[in-house]
């Protein structure tokens, strides 16, 4: 692997400016393919009958009438699968987790409403869904698992009978003296919070089609998936597929936030039937199935003490934490709350830490990876314990972050979870971002404000996040790294193929920038091919803010190859000493003699005609890197979020947002500003409107986009975004990821906000979603409020 | 059994025999194979499906295909000409309104819906007007100010008529319409 240590010049002539995307003019026109776009004759179509009940044994299952009907070609169960494919494991696990089989069909048991017990194929999806309403099944019900906080309780109904109780598993983690802390502190302030469980919902569910051609014994399948790699090693395994007579297509894929980092059941059930068949298979999940089957995120109780000095002086942080992962763990399931383990001090140097995670199996879908996945609920909880201890010690929230802050100076810091903190200015981004939103001003509104009997509230949250995952030592999904192949074609047009998977963040663009200014070709020369597993180099996938930071540093260091392959090529066709090569304007000229040039174009026919190379060069300019980055990133940023409660109705009006966000090196502001944004929407959905509840007997209550709170544009403010720039020193690009920070910082600055503006009733802590009846109850409730 | 239909897609007019259950969105994606209207949610919540139906904008979820029988529709598909894009798609391109794009068939016709109607809106008409459509990746901030981008392209190339507020043409019949009245985005 090459080595290279210098982080690039902040500016090329593409590198670091707004440029329009690529991608955009297909996708405005109709012209994107979507999985449900690729039409392949002769198709049957695949719906999935699921559980109606939370827990229950399967008593009789009868498909015979569905089987008779016209149109049904085949009904596949649990049974027919037995000893073809039973279990699919997870890849993240804790020590101690106990691993349930997950079969791709329920047999005899179901565990979720919406766990998959049949599965149609018919000429049509409308016979399908005919056929799934004449399944006749008996189900015997069982006593239901659905609060955490009660599925640990000694007695409990068991979600698996296996285990000896609902904790699926544990992690520890304790960092300096916890009990001095709290002993030498002069407060001590606790509270529980709530992070509710949400639903990732990209506007495409999931989708997934298979076709199997016997002839050349190839699989193809076409996934909406941020994962196209690492589902075809999970396929080639489950299904005992070679990896190489196997090709996983992610086309255009419409959002995913996490919920399309997995290998489901439907996903390993398409392409055996595909295979059975001898035909190719179709399956669009409907908005009802994607509610119940999709993973769902979040879903955490933090029961947080904080130890402070009466001057602010943060001491000792302990945090016992319940999350709820549903019945089955699905991919990373288990690895998110360790996320929220190791970042739960955030920005501040709290000397000591002692962190106590259960997972708890309930009835219920399985949480996993959403937008954030474990640093949400991380900052959530430290943001929101800080505001406490400033209001309970009446500290400015701003003072006790300042007085918290790691210094810039003290980068590399180690923290005491043992990560290591690449670079950050949390003083200078904090103090940027109340400089724009007008802070002080704000407070002396506020003061008039309240006497004018108003609810306002200013909330701020300052959080950091780990991104870029991952350094392979730390065992993430894949291996953490990432690759690129760069090419310059005989024409002297570029192609990146890449192994990194994008799906509506924009690397068609950000990678044409990157390789356009590192081989000076003009950026609509450019091409970037992903996705499809059968043209790229081989990859890990688009999770945890990765994609920029690993997969574009790969397609810098191969478009490094590739220029000095053709500095090589120049010096020999102009009959000078490489060294004296320079690359500029599309052309290899000496620099001592700018006359004596040749153009990219020239260097790329010479490399492919292969006549005239320097002796013992291969002919050709396509090079590949695989980068793997030492350490994660850590973007960090500071939200300033204001707000008016409306006292008769308990509605929350946002009137003003700022974000300032540091991700280091940013190579188009444009899509880093459209990331932020799209983040803290759905951060802000977190904090004011969305919840997924389950009833008491497990039936999913938000089940459809009538009963989900979804945000609408008429719900979410204008967004006031600013950067700061503290480049990180674990790429060459300096970059350190966007994806997840606005929803990172939303939820706690509007959550602080709206408590700060009921201080005046003494409300101390509010459980989101913060929908108008709560905040007017938890008013009305207040004898202040008489 | 099937009935036969005659709608005209972008211009042309195309004969199908449909099932009476089958959805506008699902004829025009499946049947004729014109896939740039995507589904979202079948329910009418998510306006992903958003078309045009003799110039109004409807969810064609929540229409039935032989409901638009000797209808005019038209999708985004229709709105490009000769691979150029019209100023409702530029503006959503330089402004960067749509990040995975799955959405934004939708939200350009009801834009084109707005536009009609009200060639200078304010944001907050804007968003009022795209409330019907749900968009999970951008926030809406960048889709407000592609619409507003789009107007103004739009007011520059028609002073005039920008001036003077047209009401839709609406060509169908009454009862026609009523049917359609859920559907209305």
């Amino acid at each position: 692997m090459a080595q290279i240590k210098q982080t690039i010049k902040p500016n090329g002539k593409y590198m670091g400016r707004r440029i329009m995307r690529k991608e955009d003019p297909r996708l405005l026109s109709g012209k994107g393919a979507y999985v449900d776009d690729i039409h392949l004759p002769n198709t049957a179509h695949v719906a999935f009958l699921r559980s109606e009940h939370a827990n229950a044994r399967i008593t009789k299952l009868d498909i015979s009438r569905a089987r008779a009907l016209a149109g049904v070609i085949q009904i596949v169960t649990g049974a027919d699968l037995r000893g073809v494919v039973e279990n699919i494991p997870p890849m993240g696990v804790l020590p101690d987790l106990f691993v349930p089989q997950h079969p791709v069909l329920a047999t005899d048991r179901v565990r979720y409403v919406g766990e998959p017990i049949a599965a149609v194929l018919a000429e049509n999806p409308y016979i399908a869904q005919d056929a799934l309403e004449l399944i006749h099944v008996e189900y015997d019900p069982l006593p239901v698992v659905v609060e955490m906080e009660k599925a640990i309780e000694p007695g409990s109904p068991l979600v698996h009978e296996q285990s000896k109780s609902n904790v699926a598993g544990t992690f520890k983690l304790d960092s300096g003296d916890i009990e001095r802390a709290f002993r030498k502190a002069d407060r001590i302030v606790t509270g529980r919070f709530v992070n509710q469980r949400v639903a990732p919902m990209p506007m495409e569910a999931r989708a997934v089609q298979a076709d199997y051609q016997a002839g050349e014994k190839m699989l193809t399948v076409w996934s909406a998936t941020q994962i196209p790699h690492l589902l075809r090693s999970s396929l080639s395994r489950l299904l005992k597929v070679p990896e190489n007579r196997l090709r996983v297509i992610a086309p255009d894929v419409g959002g995913a936030f996490g919920g399309k980092l997995n290998v489901y059941r439907e996903e390993v059930l398409l392409p055996l039937l595909a295979m059975r068949l001898g035909r190719p298979v179709k399956w669009i999940e409907t908005r009802r199935e994607n509610m119940r089957a999709m993973i769902h995120g979040r879903d955490q109780i933090n029961y947080v003490e904080l130890a402070v000095t009466k001057d602010g002086r943060m001491l000792g942080l302990k945090c016992r934490t319940l999350a709820d992962i549903g019945a089955y763990p699905q991919m990373l399931t288990a690895a998110i709350p360790t996320l929220t383990a190791i970042m739960a001090t955030g920005c501040y140097k709290i000397p000591a830490l002692s962190f106590e995670l259960t997972d708890v199996f309930t009835n219920k879908m399985a949480t996993d990876a959403y937008r954030g996945a474990g640093r949400p609920e991380a900052t959530y909880l430290i943001e929101r314990i800080v505001d406490m201890a400033a209001a309970e010690l009446k500290m400015d929230p701003a003072e006790i972050r300042s007085r918290n802050f790691l210094k810039s100076s003290e980068f590399p810091f180690t923290t005491p979870s043992g990560l290591i903190y690449d670079s950050g200015n949390y003083k200078t981004c904090m103090d940027k971002a109340l400089d724009l939103a007008g802070y002080n001003k704000l407070r002396q509104q506020q003061e008039r404000a309240r006497k004018q009997g108003r609810l306002m509230g200013i909330g701020l949250s300052t959080y950091v996040e780990i991104c870029a995952m991952g350094p392979a030592t730390s065992d993430p999904p894949g291996g953490g790294w990432e690759s690129a192949t760069v090419r310059i074609e005989p024409s002297g047009k570029v192609t990146v193929l890449s192994g990194a998977s994008p799906h509506g963040q924009g690397e068609e663009t950000t990678y044409a920038q990157i390789a356009a200014d590192q081989l000076s070709v003009p950026f609509d020369d450019v091409t970037v091919i992903h996705g499809d597993t059968a043209s790229v180099p081989p990859g890990v996938g688009t999770f945890g803010s990765r994609n920029t930071a690993v997969g574009g540093t790969a397609v810098y260091m191969s478009a490094q190859k590739i220029r000095t392959k053709m500095e090589a090529i120049a010096a020999n066709l102009l009959e000078i000493n490489p060294k004296n090569i320079v690359l500029r304007d599309g052309t290899l000229q000496s620099k001592l003699n700018p006359k004596k040039s040749v153009s990219v174009r020239e260097v790329a026919r010479a490399a492919y005609t292969a006549k005239k190379l320097p002796p013992g060069m291969e002919p050709g300019l396509s090079e590949t890197s695989f980068f793997s980055p030492k350490n994660y990133t850590f973007p960090f940023g500071t939200h300033v979020c204001v707000v008016e409660v409306e006292r008769e109705t308990g509605e929350v009006k946002i009137i003003k947002y700022v974000a300032m966000d540091d991700c280091g090196k940013v190579i188009n502001p444009m899509t880093v500003e459209g990331q932020v944004q799209g983040g803290i929407a759905q951060g802000l959905g977190q904090a004011l409107y969305e919840e997924i509840i389950y009833d008491d007997n497990g039936q999913l209550v938000t089940g459809s986009l009538m009963d989900y709170a979804f945000p609408k544009a008429t719900q979410l403010p204008e967004y006031i975004c600013d950067r700061t720039e503290t480049p990180t020193t674990s790429n060459p690009l300096g970059v350190k990821g966007v994806g997840e920070a606005g929803t990172i910082g939303a939820t706690p600055a509007l959550v602080n906000a709206v408590v700060d503006a009921l201080a005046p009733y003494g409300i101390q802590h509010l459980d989101m979603p913060l929908k108008p009846e709560k905040v007017w109850r938890t008013i009305e409730e207040k004898p202040e409020a008489r | 059994m099937k009935f036969p239909v005659e709608i005209t897609v972008n211009g042309v007019k195309r004969r199908s025999e449909v099932e009476p259950r089958l959805l506008l969105v699902h004829y025009l994606r499946d049947v004729l194979e014109i896939t740039g209207t995507h589904v979202g949610c079948e329910t009418g919540i998510c306006g992903a499906c958003t078309v045009h139906l003799d110039d109004e904008a409807v969810k064609s979820c929540m229409v039935l295909a032989v409901q638009a029988d000797g209808c005019s529709v038209t999708t985004v598909e229709g709105l490009a000409s000769d691979g150029t894009l019209d100023d409702v798609q530029q503006g959503f391109w330089e402004e960067h309104g749509l990040q995975c794009g799955y959405c934004t068939p939708g939200l350009l016709m009801s834009a084109h819906d707005l536009l009609r109607k009200s060639p200078n809106p304010s944001a907050e008409e804007i968003r009022r007007a795209i409330n019907g459509n749900l968009c999970r990746c951008t926030g809406y901030q960048t889709i407000v100010h592609s619409i507003q981008n789009a107007a103004q392209k739009m007011r520059a190339k028609k002073p005039a008529a920008a001036k003077q507020v047209q009401p839709a043409k609406l060509r169908t019949s009454k009862r026609k319409r009523e049917q359609r009245r859920p559907a209305t985005v």
